[in-house]
């Protein structure tokens, strides 16, 4: 190593407000244009919100019209335009990018004591790709929207008349790119920017979880971009490889999907797990059990998430062989998702737990968790699910998994980096109110939802038998009161920033790096290079009350 | 640790040429090497088209193509003294390819022979009443087997 | 802050943190004035970006392996087409450019050589014989297109289109229309609307793809074009005296299997997703032909010329195995 030149002193920080990252740069042009890790981080996490406020919007137009047989207030075709949007915008602007773009973006250097992620100008392009994709669904709305379903599935995407099909495919493959230059800038960051002491098994959970992820969003998104050009394609120069009626092979188009989109939903969940862990740990405070165990279950989630993608296609004509196969490996990744729901419970036993709205959401994961993951049996079973596809009991289970889970795990991690991320505390009484509302909302909406299913209401449908109402209307009463539960929550996060208690630097107790800087963390993240210990040893914090948080007590120093 | 060291490693076949900071040298001569025998197989393979071994001719032409991709990441790529962690990943991609492959290849095998003729008639009257212009309301197509 | 102060004390216990996370920023290096703020060392920095590197070439390799996979499944269904179809693929040029491509991957890699040990204008000079091999590569191939696109070698229906006196369906007039089957019924209907080009071709009709909302049934089922109908436009062919002297043989080929516009389009989609990838490589290449010029490349800083280079042996490695599984079926 090389001398370097001297440095001009360090400044001194002697209040938060002094420098951080927040206003360390003024104007919009510092913000859109940073290569700051926490800004663009915050970005992806402002523009994540909205765009699920768009994708609720729709939501909720859904469940409204769903409140009778027939037409409630939208036609049959709006219904089938409203339910695509809300799909894709949820699937490819939200869940996708909720965790690793945004909170990992803003967390994943300091909890590794980088400076930055490896790749800082890739990380700001990502963010202006998923701009751009969100830009490429706007002008789809403006051309004709697109009545596909998320899925896009051929031969129906490539002949609709929707108008909207080929900008929204366009987005969706620059979304793409966005998520594998995530996923890239993550693996090397990992890979090469841990500093000394920062061993692989002192790394917290969460970034172990995010290495998984990005492998996952490296070897898998490609597929998805290669088969939507394909559709897109198809529907400009009718190529018909996916067309049957061109002699093409729709259930080629399902494979490539699949061996995509379902990886994708170990995007989405493997995240919010590592989130979970964290949470877990630092508020029962408690050493995580099974730290060996449950970092290497996200990456052997991640490989086995490969090869399983057909059990989406049970029904579409996949071969009985194929079918027998992908059944009996779909079994074996519950296994890992098994582990680790069991190493939080231990974790959680005899744990000193502080039950405050990060934890509470942690809870609420677990058991939306357990059902979601526990109903994917069903579907994997054969028998059953040639009765269950293309049910709302399908529907049931993937919102289990996607909006109970990942996005439950997201709203936990952001009331539990909140107080780093933004300097401000929030109100925790209001925090708990409003998970417990989601939480109640979510049910009744989406456990009605198996009920329907089995009793083999369709999904998608917009139309149906009336003995179907009673369920439909409990349901859509449910997601009413879900979306009055994060409106609360909206509130009390404005209300914080505004006036809001200062955040100490460790509010919460825990031992990652990220709680060793100031809240918010100043623009390089660490004034000095922070000591890396034990990531769950929690034995050295020490609640201090006059700075209302906790402060580390040296072992040499409790001695002394 | 990624900074620690770096993969530069004594080039001992690279001479006396100068030495870069960072990275492997590959002497001139591998690479003129790398590239004959690469022309070489181009050639061969060509030649192969002429021989007619039947179903194994794919297998060998393959087999070459993946020799000469062996040769161009090995050696142009410098792959053969990278670190094993990018040697790895590359692998992996292929790995994952292949498994793909695989997995489509054996749906689709299932299936050889059985083009889809046409539906069943009880369906197809259902289709030409109810959506005679679906895309998928095939008429059974008497020239197919 | 408390917590924040009472770690003071671990400051300068550890080994690096003299380069690191303290005022490292915003200076600029000395020695290495490419070196970026986060990184400690140029070692750190160069297999920061190989690794990116690989990363992004995994990626590509996926990207390319479903195409691969498609051809998988289209030729283990359809290996007739593909025995029948690559005969009309020009082995020749491929062959060269095949080489030409092998060539510029020589090229390449010994401008990275010539890079990592300080020699400026032999860089340059790889730079260039690069590009020309590039360059060369889309010449041949563009020969190869025009001249299929001439005699209706393409995707979709264009493929039963034949070939008339005004020179053939141009590219452009292929993307900008979409062609339709219609049953000879819906031809009668609309014929007052066709041209004398379309008239020739009695059971297809063309749209301009703006009027097109969706792509009207076919008349054949899944199974495609079948061939009976292939059979009846050859024969039609055969009696059309416009058409005689055209090279658009495979119409008038009795023995073409069904479904050989596949092979076309996955053809196009293949190498056409090659050709792109060409594309962008003359373009990098070119960006580093400016910066080699500059003097922004020696044996401490090469990384770019590195990482272009691993980016265009990858394209020609996807050449090495589009070469036989196109040109070389039989
Ligand atoms: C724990 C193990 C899991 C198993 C065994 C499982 C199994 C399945 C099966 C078999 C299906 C196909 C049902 C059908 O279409 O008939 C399915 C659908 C689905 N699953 Fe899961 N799943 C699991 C976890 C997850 C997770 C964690 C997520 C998301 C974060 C998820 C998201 C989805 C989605 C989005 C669909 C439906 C896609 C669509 O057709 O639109 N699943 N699951
Ligand atoms: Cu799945």
């Amino acid at each position: 190593m090389t001398t370097l030149p001297a440095r001009p002193a360090a400044p001194t920080y002697d209040t938060p407000e002094s420098d951080n990252y927040l206003i360390h740069d003024k104007g919009f042009l510092s913000w859109i244009l940073t290569l700051d890790h926490k800004r663009i981080g915050v970005m992806y996490t402002v523009s994540v919100l909205l765009s699920f406020l768009v994708g609720g919007i729709f939501a909720l137009l859904v469940r409204t019209e769903l409140l009778t047989p027939g037409r409630t207030f939208i036609d049959a075709d709006t219904f089938n335009h409203f339910f695509t949007l809300h799909g894709a915008v949820m699937v490819f602007l939200v869940i996708i990018p909720s965790i690793p773009a945004a909170l990992g973006n803003f967390v994943l250097p300091i909890m590794l004591g980088a400076k930055d992620v490896a790749f800082p100008r890739l990380n700001l392009f990502s963010y202006h790709l998923w701009i751009a994709g969100a830009i490429c669904t706007v002008v789809s709305l403006v051309m004709g929207s697109f009545d596909t379903g998320w899925t896009f599935y051929t031969p129906y995407s490539t002949t609709t008349s929707a108008g909207g099909v080929v900008p929204v495919i366009v987005g969706a493959f620059i979304l793409g790119f966005s998520s594998i230059f995530t996923g890239m800038n993550f693996i090397v960051t990992i890979h090469k920017l841990r500093p000394p002491g920062m061993t692989w098994f002192r790394m917290p959970l969460f970034l172990w979880a995010l290495y998984a992820t990005a492998l996952i969003q490296v070897l898998a998104t490609p597929v998805l971009a290669i088969t939507l050009a394909l559709v897109a394609v198809e529907r400009l120069a009718n190529i018909g490889i996916f067309n049957p009626a061109m002699g093409g092979d729709p259930v080629l188009y399902q494979h490539f999907f699949w061996f995509y989109s379902h990886p994708a939903v170990y995007i989405m969940i493997v995240p919010a797990m590592g989130i979970i862990s964290e949470l877990i740990a630092v508020h029962s405070h408690r050493q995580i059990f099974g730290y060996r165990f449950i970092a290497f279950s996200s990456v052997a989630i991640a490989i086995f998430s490969f090869i399983v993608w057909g059990h989406h296609m049970f029904t579409s004509g996949q071969s009985p062989l194929m079918n027998t196969l992908f059944s009996a490996i779909t079994y074996s990744v519950a296994i890992p998702s098994a582990v680790k729901i069991f190493n939080w419970i231990c974790t959680l036993y005899k744990g000193s737990i502080t039950l405050n709205t990060p934890m509470l959401y942690a809870l609420a994961f677990i058991i939306l968790f357990t059902i979601g993951g526990l109903t994917g049996l069903h579907l994997a079973t054969l028998s059953t699910d040639v009765h269950l596809h293309d049910t709302y009991f399908v529907v049931a289970h993937f919102h289990y998994t996607m909006m109970g889970s990942a996005l439950i795990a997201m709203v936990g991690g952001l009331h539990h980096w909140w107080p780093k991320i933004t300097g401000r505390m929030y109100n925790d009484k209001l925090g708990m109110i409003a998970c417990a509302i989601v939480f109640i909302g979510f049910n009744i909406t989406f456990f009605t939802q198996f009920m329907l299913g089995s009793h083999g209401m369709p999904r998608r449908y917009y139309d149906y038998q009336p003995e179907f109402q009673t369920y439909h209307v409990i349901s859509t009463i449910g997601s009413y009161i879900m979306a009055g539960g994060f409106v609360l929550t909206a509130m009390y996060l404005i209300q914080s920033l505004v006036s809001g208690k200062r955040a100490p630097a460790n509010p919460w107790g825990g031992a990652t790096l990220e709680w060793e800087c100031t809240s918010p963390p100043p623009y390089y993240n660490f004034h000095e290079a922070p000591k890396v210990g034990e990531p769950y040893d929690f034995s050295n914090l020490q609640w201090d009350e006059r700075g209302e948080g906790y402060v580390t007590v040296k072992p040499t120093e409790a001695k002394a | 640790m990624g900074h620690a060291h770096s993969n530069s490693g004594p080039a001992g076949h690279a001479g006396h040429a100068v030495q870069p900071l960072v990275g492997h040298l590959v002497a001139p001569w591998i690479l003129f090497a790398t590239g004959t025998a690469l022309i070489i197989l181009t050639m061969v393979t060509v030649a192969m088209r002429y021989v007619d071994l039947g179903e194994a001719n794919l297998f060998i032409a393959l087999a070459i193509a993946g020799v000469k991709a062996t040769l161009v990441s090995l050696f142009f790529m410098h792959l053969r003294w990278d670190r094993p962690f990018n040697q790895l990943m590359f692998l992996g991609g292929i790995v994952f390819v292949v498994l793909m492959m695989a997995f489509c290849l054996m749906d689709t095998g299932q299936y050889r022979g059985a083009q889809f003729t046409g539906n069943p008639v009880d369906v197809q009257a259902v289709l030409d009443r109810d959506a005679p212009n679906a895309p998928i309301a095939a008429k059974k197509s008497p020239d197919l087997p | 802050m408390s917590a924040h102060a009472s770690h003071g004390d671990h400051h300068g216990t550890q080994g690096h943190d003299d380069h690191g996370h303290g005022g490292g920023h915003g200076h600029h290096n000395a020695e290495y004035p490419f070196l970026a703020h986060h990184f400690e060392t140029p070692a750190q920095q160069f297999d920061s970006a190989k690794l990116g590197m690989w990363l992004f070439l995994v990626t590509e390799v996926l990207f390319f392996g479903a195409l691969f996979v498609g051809y998988a499944v289209l030729r283990s269904r359809f290996p007739d087409v593909f025995k029948y179809a690559s005969a009309y693929l020009d082995t020749t040029m491929g062959a060269i450019n095949t080489g030409v491509l092998i060539l510029s991957s020589l090229t390449m890699a010994m401008g990275v050589y010539c890079a990592q040990t300080g020699r400026k204008t032999a860089l340059i000079v790889c730079l260039w014989l690069t590009m020309a091999g590039a360059a060369g590569f889309m010449v041949i191939k563009y020969f190869e297109y025009t001249h299929k696109f001439h005699v209706h070698l393409v995707w979709g229906e264009g493929f039963y289109k034949p070939v008339t006196d005004d020179g053939g369906l141009q590219r452009a007039e292929l993307s900008s229309t979409a062609v339709v089957p219609l049953t000879p019924a819906q031809t009668t209907m609309s014929s007052g609307a066709v041209s004398a080009q379309q008239a020739a071709t009695p059971s297809f009709v063309q749209l301009p793809a703006g009027e097109l909302t969706a792509i009207a049934p076919p008349a054949q089922g899944p199974a495609g074009m079948a061939p009976e109908v292939i059979d009846a436009k050859a024969a039609e062919h055969a009696a059309d005296p416009s058409t005689h002297g055209h090279e658009a043989l495979h119409l008038q080929d009795a023995s073409m299997p069904p479904n050989t516009h596949l092979f076309f389009a996955i053809y196009y989609a293949m190498t056409g997703l090659h050709g792109i990838h060409v594309l962008i490589g003359m373009g990098v290449i070119g960006w580093l032909i400016v910066r080699a010029s500059r003097g922004d490349f020696g044996p401490k800083y090469y990384t770019p010329v590195d990482l272009v280079g691993l980016y265009w042996h990858i394209v020609d490695l996807v050449w090495i195995f589009l070469f036989p599984l196109f040109y070389l079926i039989d």
